[in-house]
């Protein structure tokens, strides 16, 4: 953290996501760094993805926020390191299953472009007998499976 | 940035955001018309990435050239032969048969040029940005490749209709590997791969994905070509209508 944004922290550290309402910003790790030049915070965040249409929400949210206590930011994205569902919190993973999406599984490098991972557990009744619906969901971030055993339908989020 | 390397970087920027934002809105006319549910959430998902592709390349674009003053007006407010796409991407749909062999197509090509953008390309924030946009056109690849095969391998409608496919976007392939003396110029400089040194990966794999589905790879040969020179087919005039309607009707209006 750098000197002189801790105020800054404080307060971008409870803003949550608008289309996962029960994560924080913090809790995916959309907000990479904070930094000051003479005039303004600098606040660099990466987004989940490239078209996701709730970008400009955070922007615009972070910056009122940020106003609020009197400081005046510039936002900007960053995509290199390109974010990863690794860096969501144990914390948001919790609150992800508390909330009916099966959290993405850690990431391991060999597996980009092969299927999507099999053991997929149900939010619901914790069974890992599932199955994929579809690689797209509801929102960009998440993708579609369906419980085998007590047969509900549910998201779960990518591991990209 | 010399204004002669500022020209070359903003070109080459608008080919690759066009191609991205036409099979973005493409892709889009499927939003309530997909075979299944699962379908219709998938592709204007797609959809959507596309033109979030676009929508961050057309803003690059923009600090290269200041006529432009944001990604709107390039995507709303240019005439038809300022447009660079690809042939390939602004034909009709078709049916869903041939919007996933397209994507197929077109995502796979994508997915290798990312990956040269990410290793040899000196403009430092397109070569950040590919990073990301491998990772989400591998995930585009995948998906169309996996209907690819299951309607090849499905039945012999599904099968005809893919070979329908085939032949109907084989015309188009040949630009998609063009060399010209813009794109040559580009990889001189270091700031894009040549279409045509993607050309074996890409046909590695589209050639492994069509046999799996009991499909024959096309014959690819410089049939129709224009698009990058703003030379385009009589289906884009109707994309374009389409597409910049509202800021044509109601210039500047907002959200």
């Amino acid at each position: 953290m750098e000197k002189g944004t801790e105020k800054a922290w404080d307060v971008l550290k409870d803003l949550t996501d608008p289309e996962l309402p029960f994560l924080t910003l913090d809790d995916l790790g959309v907000i990479r760094e904070i930094k000051r030049n003479d005039k303004n915070h600098v606040v660099i965040i990466a987004p989940t993805y490239i078209g996701c249409p709730a970008i400009s929400v955070i922007e615009e949210k972070i910056a009122s926020e940020l106003k609020k206590i009197g400081i005046s930011a510039i936002i900007e994205k960053s995509f290199s390191p390109p974010w990863s569902s690794d860096w969501i919190s144990e914390n948001g993973r919790k609150k992800m299953e508390e909330f009916g999406i099966s959290p993405p599984h850690p990431r391991k490098a060999d597996t980009i472009g092969e299927p999507l991972l099999k053991d997929v557990k149900c939010p619901q009744c914790t069974s890992y007998r599932t199955e994929k619906v579809s690689e797209f969901g509801s929102t960009a971030c998440k993708s579609l499976y369906r419980c085998l055993d007590c047969k509900e339908p549910f998201d779960h989020f990518k591991c990209v | 940035m010399k204004s002669n390397m500022a020209d070359m970087v903003f070109e080459g920027l608008l080919r690759i955001a066009d191609d991205n934002l036409i099979l973005g809105h493409r892709t889009s006319e499927w939003c309530g018309h997909a075979p299944t549910l699962e379908e219709d959430l998938a592709l204007p998902n797609i959809a959507l990435d596309l033109i979030g592709h676009a929508q961050t390349l057309y803003c690059l674009a923009c600090e290269i050239n200041s006529r432009y003053k944001n990604e709107d007006q390039l995507a709303f407010l240019r005439l038809e032969h300022e447009y660079k796409n690809l042939l390939l991407v602004e034909q009709e749909n078709g049916d869903f048969g041939n919007t996933v062999l397209r994507l197929f197509y077109f995502s796979t090509f994508m997915k290798y040029f990312w990956e040269r953008v990410k290793i040899e390309c000196c403009f430092t924030k397109l070569k950040e940005f590919s990073e990301k946009a491998f990772l989400e056109t591998s995930y585009h690849s995948r998906y169309a490749s996996q209907w690819v095969v299951t309607l090849g391998d499905g039945t012999d409608e599904s099968n005809l209709k893919m070979s329908n496919a085939i032949a109907n976007l084989e015309p188009f392939l040949g630009e998609l590997f063009n060399n010209d003396d813009f794109t040559e110029m580009c990889s001189q400089n270091d700031f894009l791969p040549e279409p045509t040194s993607i050309f074996d990966s890409w046909k590695n794999e589209v050639k492994a994905i069509l046999q799996k589905g009991n499909l024959d790879f096309p014959d690819i040969i410089l049939k129709k070509r224009g698009g990058r020179k703003g030379e385009h087919s009589e289906a884009f005039g109707y994309l374009l209508s389409d597409l910049q309607y509202m800021q044509r009707a109601y210039p500047n209006s907002s959200w």
